[in-house]
């Protein structure tokens, strides 16, 4: 499990990974207080037509977020 | 004996505040289903009688939703100053918190917050019908020993617990004796110094202190005491971000252990809401369908509104020229008359005559926003409409922003970078506002002619079709240029919550409904029945001998000569002051195929563009002397070019002030509600001159080539 981090925007759709940590502070604080927890499990259930933003189902709810905001979230995909 | 309370309602986003606070005060707050409804706070009253001799007079106050006391847009900043400064005319004797009981652990978040801040609190935990149907149970008992405060289960839609809740309310309640979580073990120092320095009620409240301390306005008229603290926390190296990353992680360990001891998910089957919300986004958001859906919406939605009003809006108008009829004959001849019923009448009749459609759009809007697809349309279009300087939260300023400006503008406060909101700020008013239905139609009526395309398809539909069209591009060209004229300073987000889809309240969108017509009658004509009465004054005097000359031959003309008559009411307006003053500014407009009577309109109408038709019908009305009331489209359609002799309002005239009436800022309310917005009269300013600009230029080239 170790080391194997992705950016939560390289998920694909339909996939499930656990939020590990985040690389940007203010983005950090936004999604902890929406409950975006490291050790949660976020599953990718929609990109919008463009492919940007997407939707991701986290805990009890489903929250939109664009590629760029996404890629400051690391996730481990669960083998 | 009457005691007197304060109770503020916070919550997250979309939790059911202003639902409450309807079922508790009566009142008519704005519902509906996304995140950022409520952008400003509200009060309303209500009388508990307790039993025991006492009546209890509450003022409560309902406030924008917010995820955590760490404001991060302009519209949780309010719920914020409310709590969290003791000076603020809101601050509550008890914070009425409301949880999404289907999202537990989310909304303990912002109620362990104010657990800590040691003052009285109830918790309500909403949506009981949502998670009883998904086969969860929730220990109440426990919960509210853990918490330390009252906790009470409620179905605020239809009402269930709000006596529980009103009980609670009044009795004695005391504040949460433990602290949910310490935070002084964070900051030990700082929270110490900060205690030492200023009278507090608990840890956390220092804490918030050290955290907000510039966004805390207790503070702005006490500065010294703001230097004082922010010099305790650089002497300890206090850094906001990683402090308030530990609180959260600290309380949502605590929440989740606290969460697995009080729920108990029994024979948990996914809720019915979320797999028929799972599916019926799978074709609302589809790749391509989802656009498709989303325009084929729109499009059933104009031609709604122009082919179900018709019938409607056909007997308003016979209603209203009846009545006309009835007042001209009941009240004796001369100017009284004349004011009353083609000053007055004739332009409420030129904007009640609407009604039907306004009805027709406002009902499709809250539609729209009450089941949830608004943020589904928020999420497709933010890719686009980032091109555009703009941010998929945009998509709820412009839609609404056809039925008016100023909500929409207000709405656009949940949108959280300054640059996007802005823009949106300023290219709202461009969309085709319910004010300007009247002008449109009018004068399609007169330059566009009624033909029928594949039987059903009606040409005067589509004119009014581009109209709209024509506004959405202008508004979307303008956010482009903005979007390299404004200097941005922050980075913008769009990270919103997605609702699960609901029934709409019928009832509810009906009580909007009628609220929104009551206040658009109301307003609009306050304005119409005060301009048509200077108007009036303006237009039948006007300075020196010769306006007094020829109202003189005008009274002993020949009653019979009816060209004489016309030719002298004519001249007489000319030389009134309305006319003077028209005739001043006609070498502008006169580029545009304006000539002095239209002058006239656009300076009334430059408060509220509504007004133009009874400006129309007035001057109309003084210019002519005809005793039969023809109609003001009747009167125009009649009205000859001084200079040509052919009609005066022909398809190049028709089409430059359509164009005119679609781009220029003709509305004080707008203008009020920007400044109020942007925080100084700079933007609205500019966004006057912008669309006064490009609404001169628009006009001025169809009209040439028209012509
Ligand atoms: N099923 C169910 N729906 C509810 C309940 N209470 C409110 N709602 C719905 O939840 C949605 C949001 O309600 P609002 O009252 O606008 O929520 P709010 O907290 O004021 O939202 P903001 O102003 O955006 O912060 C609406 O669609 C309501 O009809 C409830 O008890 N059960
Ligand atoms: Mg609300």
């Amino acid at each position: 499990m170790q080391g194997d981090f992705k950016k939560l925007s390289e998920i694909k759709l339909g996939e499930s990974a656990v939020i590990e940590s985040f690389t940007d502070d203010t983005m950090k604080l936004k999604l902890l207080e929406m409950g975006c927890l490291p050790g949660e499990v976020v599953t990718v259930t929609r990109f919008a037509p463009f492919g940007d933003p997407m939707a991701i189902a986290v805990a009890d709810s489903m929250l939109s977020l664009r590629m760029s905001e996404a890629a400051n979230v690391l996730v481990s995909v669960r083998s | 004996m009457i005691k007197r309370l304060k109770v503020s309602l916070v919550g997250n986003p979309n939790s059911g505040k202003s639902t409450l606070f309807n079922r508790l005060t009566g009142l008519n707050q704005k519902i509906a289903n996304f995140p950022g409804v409520t952008v400003e706070k509200k009060t309303g009253s209500m009388t508990i009688n307790s039993g025991d001799g006492f009546d209890y007079q509450i003022d409560i106050t309902d406030l924008p939703g917010t995820y955590s006391l760490y404001p991060k847009t302009l519209e949780e900043q309010i719920p914020f100053q409310v709590l969290c400064d003791p000076t603020n005319e809101s601050h509550p004797d008890v914070t009425v918190i409301i949880a999404d009981g289907t999202n537990l652990k989310r909304s303990l978040f912002l109620c362990s917050q104010i657990v800590d801040l040691k003052s009285p609190a109830i918790l309500v935990v909403n949506m009981m019908d949502q998670v009883t149907k998904s086969g969860v149970e929730i220990n109440f008992i426990r919960l509210s020993k853990e918490l330390g405060i009252p906790v009470i289960p409620m179905n605020a839609r239809d009402g269930d617990g709000i006596d529980f809740l009103k009980k609670a309310i009044i009795s004695k309640i005391t504040v949460p004796e433990n602290d949910f979580i310490d935070t002084a073990l964070f900051a030990p120092e700082v929270v110490q110094s900060i205690r030492q320095s200023v009278k507090l009620n608990s840890n956390y409240v220092a804490f918030q202190i050290a955290n907000n301390i510039d966004q805390i306005s207790f503070f702005n008229d006490r500065q010294e005491r703001r230097a004082q603290i922010k010099e305790i926390l650089n002497r300890h190296g206090f850094d906001h971000s990683i402090m308030q990353a530990s609180e959260t992680l600290k309380r949502y360990e605590v929440i989740s252990l606290l969460v697995k001891q009080v729920v108990k998910a029994k024979n948990a089957i996914p809720s019915k809401e979320k797999t028929f919300t799972k599916k019926l986004d799978n074709l609302l958001m589809h790749r391509f369908w989802g656009y498709f859906i989303f325009l084929a919406i729109l499009f059933v939605i104009f031609q709604a509104v122009f082919a179900w009003a018709a019938w409607p809006m056909e007997m308003v108008d016979e209603a209203f020229t009846w009545m006309s009829i009835k007042v001209h004959d009941a009240i004796p001849e001369g100017v009284f008359n004349d004011l009353l019923v083609e000053g007055i009448l004739a332009g409420l009749g030129g904007v009640v005559i609407f009604i039907p459609q306004i009805v027709l759009l406002f009902t499709f809007i809250a539609i729209l926003e009450d089941t949830g697809y608004m943020a589904r349309v928020s999420f497709m279009m933010d890719k686009l409409l980032r091109r555009f300087g703009l941010n998929g939260r945009s998509v709820i300023p412009l839609i609404s922003g056809v039925a008016c400006a100023v909500p929409a503008i207000l709405s656009a406060r949940t949108i959280a970078s300054w640059k996007e909101r802005l823009i949106t700020i300023l290219v709202t008013p461009l969309m085709s506002c319910s004010a300007r239905l009247p002008v449109y139609a009018l004068l399609i009526s007169l330059v566009v002619p009624d033909h029928k395309y594949l039987g059903i398809i009606g040409l005067q539909g589509l004119v009014l079709f581009a109209l709209y069209l024509i506004g959405f591009i202008a508004a979307m060209g303008s956010a482009l240029l903005m979007k390299f004229l404004v200097k941005a300073k922050e980075r913008s987000y769009f990270i919103m919550e997605i609702p699960v889809y609901r029934m709409p309240r019928w009832k509810n969108i009906g009580y909007t409904i009628v609220e929104k017509v009551r206040v658009f009658i109301f307003e609009a004509g306050k304005v119409i029945v005060a301009i048509s009465v200077v108007l009036w004054v303006l237009s039948s005097s006007g300075p020196g001998a010769a306006f007094k000359d020829v109202k003189s031959q005008l009274e002993t003309a020949d009653p019979a000569d009816t060209q004489l008559q016309n030719h002298l009411a004519a001249e007489k307006l000319r030389l009134s002051y309305a006319g003077i003053t028209g005739r001043a500014i006609e070498p502008i407009i006169e580029p545009l195929g304006f000539d002095w009577k239209i002058g006239i309109a656009l300076i009334t109408s430059f408060a509220a563009r509504e007004v133009f038709v009874g400006t129309m019908s007035t001057i109309y009305s003084v210019g002519g002397s005809d005793e039969d009331i023809a109609t003001v489209r009747e009167k125009m359609m009649a009205e000859k070019n001084d200079k040509t002799g052919l009609p005066q309002y022909n398809l190049a005239v028709g089409w430059s002030l359509m164009l005119f009436y679609a781009f220029a800022m003709q509305c004080m309310s707008t203008m009020a509600v920007v400044r109020r917005e942007t925080g100084s009269w700079k933007w609205p300013l500019i966004q006057f001159a912008f669309m006064g600009v490009l609404a001169y230029i628009s006009s001025f080239i169809i009209f040439r080539i028209l012509s």
